[in-house]
């Protein structure tokens, strides 16, 4: 029950974030599907992601796109259209591979009723996971965020420097 | 319906609502939006499946997510970064009009 209402709730976000006009108003409803993404972990009992969800998602990547839209904002000039000159054939792509995975996950194991206890997953064994047997992928997330944060920085410099 | 296949639609929601909007917006911003709904869904996928699979205690599926909300948020980034780019340049984010290699 509880799941119908967070599923609900972000489906609506993500439907109200694809199809409104103003670019703000979008990336409230985003906020709120990610919200409702969040806690749709919390209660499948993945209390670290639902709450990393919050901070990154929620948090960070919501501001930044805020950040993004107020400095590329276009003087006052409204286009037209808000889809583009080819949504026909992207809606048929979407829908189509919408029923192929819904046809596909109904017909699989996955739609057989089983019950499972409740796994646990505590911060002692994700921090034992993570330190031990997933170490080096940490590391290299580490390096790849600290490119990206480099990367990304220097893509948007680049053109000041040159002006000066 | 089981839990499981009720996440797993979910999911496939979600993925096809954000691929929708990445191929039907015309802002740049926007598609970059539908990208990261698409993340999302995949980040549902694998915890349903580490919740209602077997052998949840190796953790796997979690660890995987985790690492899948770090490299998502590189991508913002640096998407972010090449959208203000663009904006400079061509000083619109429609990606109907942004059609030339070197600009």
């Amino acid at each position: 029950m509880l799941f119908t209402i967070f599923a609900i709730l972000t489906v609506a976000g993500a439907v109200a974030a694809m199809s409104l006009r103003n670019l703000i108003h979008s990336v409230l409803a985003l906020t709120l599907a990610f919200a409702g993404l969040a806690a749709v972990y919390l209660q499948l009992g993945a209390q670290f992601i639902g709450l990393a969800q919050i901070l990154v998602y929620v948090g960070a990547v919501a501001i930044l796109i805020v950040f993004a839209i107020l400095l590329t904002r276009d003087a006052g000039a409204s286009p037209q259209s808000i889809v583009s000159s080819s949504w026909i054939e992207s809606g048929t792509v979407a829908l189509v591979i919408f029923c192929v995975l819904a046809w596909a996950i109904h017909h699989s194991a996955a739609s057989r009723p089983a019950v499972l206890p409740q796994p646990e997953a505590s911060m002692q064994q994700i921090g034992n996971v993570l330190m031990l047997r997933f170490a080096l992928p940490l590391e290299i997330v580490g390096v790849l965020l600290t490119v990206a944060l480099i990367g990304a920085v220097t893509l948007a410099m680049h053109e000041k420097q040159e002006k000066q | 319906m089981t839990p499981l296949s009720s996440c797993l639609l979910l999911s496939a929601l979600l993925f096809a609502i954000g691929l929708a909007g990445a191929l039907m917006r015309r802002n740049a911003i926007l598609m970059l939006i539908g990208i990261e709904l698409m993340l999302n869904a995949a980040n549902l996928n694998f915890i349903a499946f580490w919740r209602y699979g077997p052998n949840p205690e190796v953790l796997t599926g979690m660890m995987f997510v985790i690492f899948s909300i770090g490299v998502a948020a590189a991508e913002a980034a640096v998407g972010l970064a090449l959208i203000i780019l663009l904006h400079r340049h061509t000083k619109t984010t429609d990606i109907d009009e942004v059609n030339a290699m070197r600009g």
